[in-house]
């Protein structure tokens, strides 16, 4: 739980209090402007901002989810990260996390919420089930609506992290028996960013959080709320198979020798041409790789109904209402047989109908044929 | 026994006609590379990636196609503004009572193949039926969201301000997957027309014999004396010998 005195230290002091050297702390501060997608000439702004601004205290809330985004963002590659802005940037509130549990948990919570009310930044991880009541996700005895609404209330920003928070992810799938609920969709009067993916990369992670305590405003979001510095491009764009797509080069199994070539992963089922994220930049696991470079496609998972979408491993167009099975391509063919059927048939009966009319067409033209010198 | 007494009438003007065939153009190649996009074909080769572009090539075909095919569209509907009666936008649209008249009559004429006992001159059609007319607004709402959601997929790849105009589409449809499915369901919808399209070019040539077909090409169509003497629906002349 952070104290007042805690709280009133900016994050420089509080880096240096930690032990890392003023080095340290430079090369954080190059890092996470390269990844907030910033110039060069502003890693002084961004050291500049970390040395001058108090630590803003954030709450960490989890509903419907499995906490796959905390587990990533513990994750990122800097040190500093989860040193400074888990365990030092006053995260007050972490069910993961925090040290305290039950009654004093809650009073934690409650104490940042009266301390700082229009400061803090609530961080959501999860959906919100709406149905029965909200009965479906409950804690401390509440329900996750009420909580959500609370700790809402008084925050300066709400990030939704990952497709949970966005999008309602595999909960909110069809048929969503809980009726789990993205954040946006609840909350209306208080800036949302939110940061997709399933979960999202922890650079990206950490890139939002120091954006939003470095410069005190939200990163520039696209139109779906979602910060542009890491989601302004398809996966396709940025992936390093695309030289494949360009040149028609598919694997058309996982088990071929296109497939073990490295071949593009398009024909069997890759999202990654309909999916935003910075999977081909940033990567997973300090820059390692990510789903496409080690042999599998993406599966969209920082898109909106992503598991609604249509199976992953084909290239098909689902149509919801049509059955599973059905794709706008087979319905296409359908609907052109059953149109070229029609005609078929309207060719026949327009013979047989329009009999007489044609009858007297032709023999009126054959008459004057026959009155013509040749 | 005489003939019909035809005479040509000029119908569809020089501009309309180089728009119908650049359009047609243009879908042709937009369904052919767009369905090829969609599923491309197993082609094989052992040269390097580096050396081969034809995937793209395709692509390139398809976003050129479909800047013709925009700007062609725009093209239209100016011309649908200034050009003859039979381009006007008037002309399609149901507007006023008498539209369904001829709706109708052509419904169940043409398409449920009744016969007359008494047709009236003034029931023939010379531009467009407007069955026809109706057709062709339908596939405007479709060109527009093929436009829409065409742009907004290419958009995020491109810098130029007009596909920048439609990079609102993709968020407002909650990303690419809607995008793409509307952009694939809508290619269905113009090979559907195309059938029905050509279908009855061919069915209204064969039966009235008025050039149909040609007047594509020339711009006339041949129309029976007595339909351009007769006034609309003041003064109905019954056919006493058929048309």
């Amino acid at each position: 739980m952070a104290t007042k005195a805690d709280v009133k230290e900016t994050y420089y002091e509080s880096i240096i209090n930690h032990g890392y050297s003023r080095r340290d702390f430079m090369k954080f501060a190059t890092y996470i402007t390269a990844y907030m997608g910033l110039e060069t000439t502003m890693i002084g702004q961004v050291a500049k901002a970390l040395e001058t601004t108090y630590r803003v205290p954030v709450i960490w809330e989890h509903f419907q989810e499995c906490t796959c985004c905390s587990e990533s963002f513990i994750r990122s590659d800097h040190p500093i990260v989860s040193e400074i802005l888990l365990d030092k940037i006053s995260l007050d509130y972490s069910l993961t996390l925090m040290a305290a549990s039950g009654h004093q948990a809650e009073a934690a919570k409650h104490a940042t919420m009266e301390k700082y009310p229009g400061e803090y930044i609530l961080c959501v991880e999860g959906s919100v089930p709406l149905g029965d009541d909200g009965n479906y996700c409950c804690i401390a005895g509440r329900s996750a609506k009420d909580i959500l609404l609370e700790s809402a209330a008084g925050a300066k920003a709400i990030i939704a992290w990952g497709s949970c928070a966005s999008n309602g992810c595999v909960q909110a799938a069809y048929p969503n028996p809980t009726d789990a609920t993205p954040i946006h969709k609840i909350i209306k009067n208080k800036p949302i960013i939110r940061v997709p993916g399933c979960p999202p990369i922890g650079e990206v992670m950490a890139g939002v959080i120091v954006h939003l305590i470095t410069f005190g405003k939200l990163p520039q979001l696209d139109g779906l709320g979602r910060p542009k510095a890491f989601y302004s491009k398809r996966v396709h764009d940025s992936c390093y198979r695309r030289p494949y797509y360009d040149a028609g080069l598919f694997a058309e199994t996982f088990d071929d020798q296109n497939a073990k070539d490295g071949y593009c992963l398009y024909k069997v089922g890759c999202k990654g041409p309909m999916t935003y994220n910075s999977c081909g930049t940033i990567k997973w696991n300090n820059g390692v790789s990510y789903p496409i470079q080690s042999g599998h496609g993406c599966i969209g998972c920082s898109e909106e109904n992503f598991w609604d979408n249509g199976p992953f491993y084909e290239r098909m167009t689902g149509l919801a209402g049509f059955g599973i099975e059905s794709s706008a391509d087979t319905i296409g063919k359908v609907a052109a047989g059953v149109v070229l059927g029609g005609l078929a048939v309207h060719a026949v009966a327009a013979n047989v109908s329009k009999r007489k009319e044609l009858e007297g067409r032709a023999s009126r033209g054959i008459e004057n044929e026959k009155k013509i010198d040749s | 026994m005489i003939t019909k007494n035809f005479q040509r009438v000029y119908i569809w003007e020089l501009p309309v006609r180089i728009f119908h065939w650049v359009n047609v153009l243009a879908i042709l190649v937009l369904i052919t590379t767009g369905l090829f996009i969609s599923n491309p074909l197993a082609i094989l080769s052992s040269a390097e990636a580096s050396e081969i572009y034809w995937f793209g090539t395709v692509r390139f075909i398809h976003f050129t196609a479909a800047y013709i095919f925009f700007f062609n569209m725009i093209f239209r509907i100016y011309w649908s503004f200034v050009g003859n009666k039979y381009a006007s936008w008037r002309a399609m649209l149901p507007l006023h009572k008498n539209w369904f008249e001829n709706f109708f009559h052509v419904l169940k004429v043409d398409i449920l193949l009744q016969n007359e006992k008494n047709p009236e001159f003034s029931d023939i059609s010379v531009g467009h039926n407007n069955i026809a007319g109706i057709s062709y607004v339908v596939l405007f709402l479709l060109a527009l969201l093929q436009v829409f959601t065409g742009f907004g997929l290419y958009s995020s790849t491109s810098q130029w301000w007009l596909p920048q105009l439609f990079a609102w589409v993709v968020p407002f449809l909650g990303g690419d997957f809607m995008a793409r499915t509307l952009h694939h369901i809508a290619t269905w919808g113009f090979i559907l027309f195309i059938f029905i399209h050509v279908y009855l070019v061919f069915y209204h040539d064969w039966l009235e014999g008025r050039g149909e077909v040609s007047s594509m090409f020339g711009g006339y169509k041949f129309v029976n004396k007595k339909r351009i003497n007769s006034k609309k629906k003041s003064k109905k002349i019954v056919e006493t010998e058929k048309i």
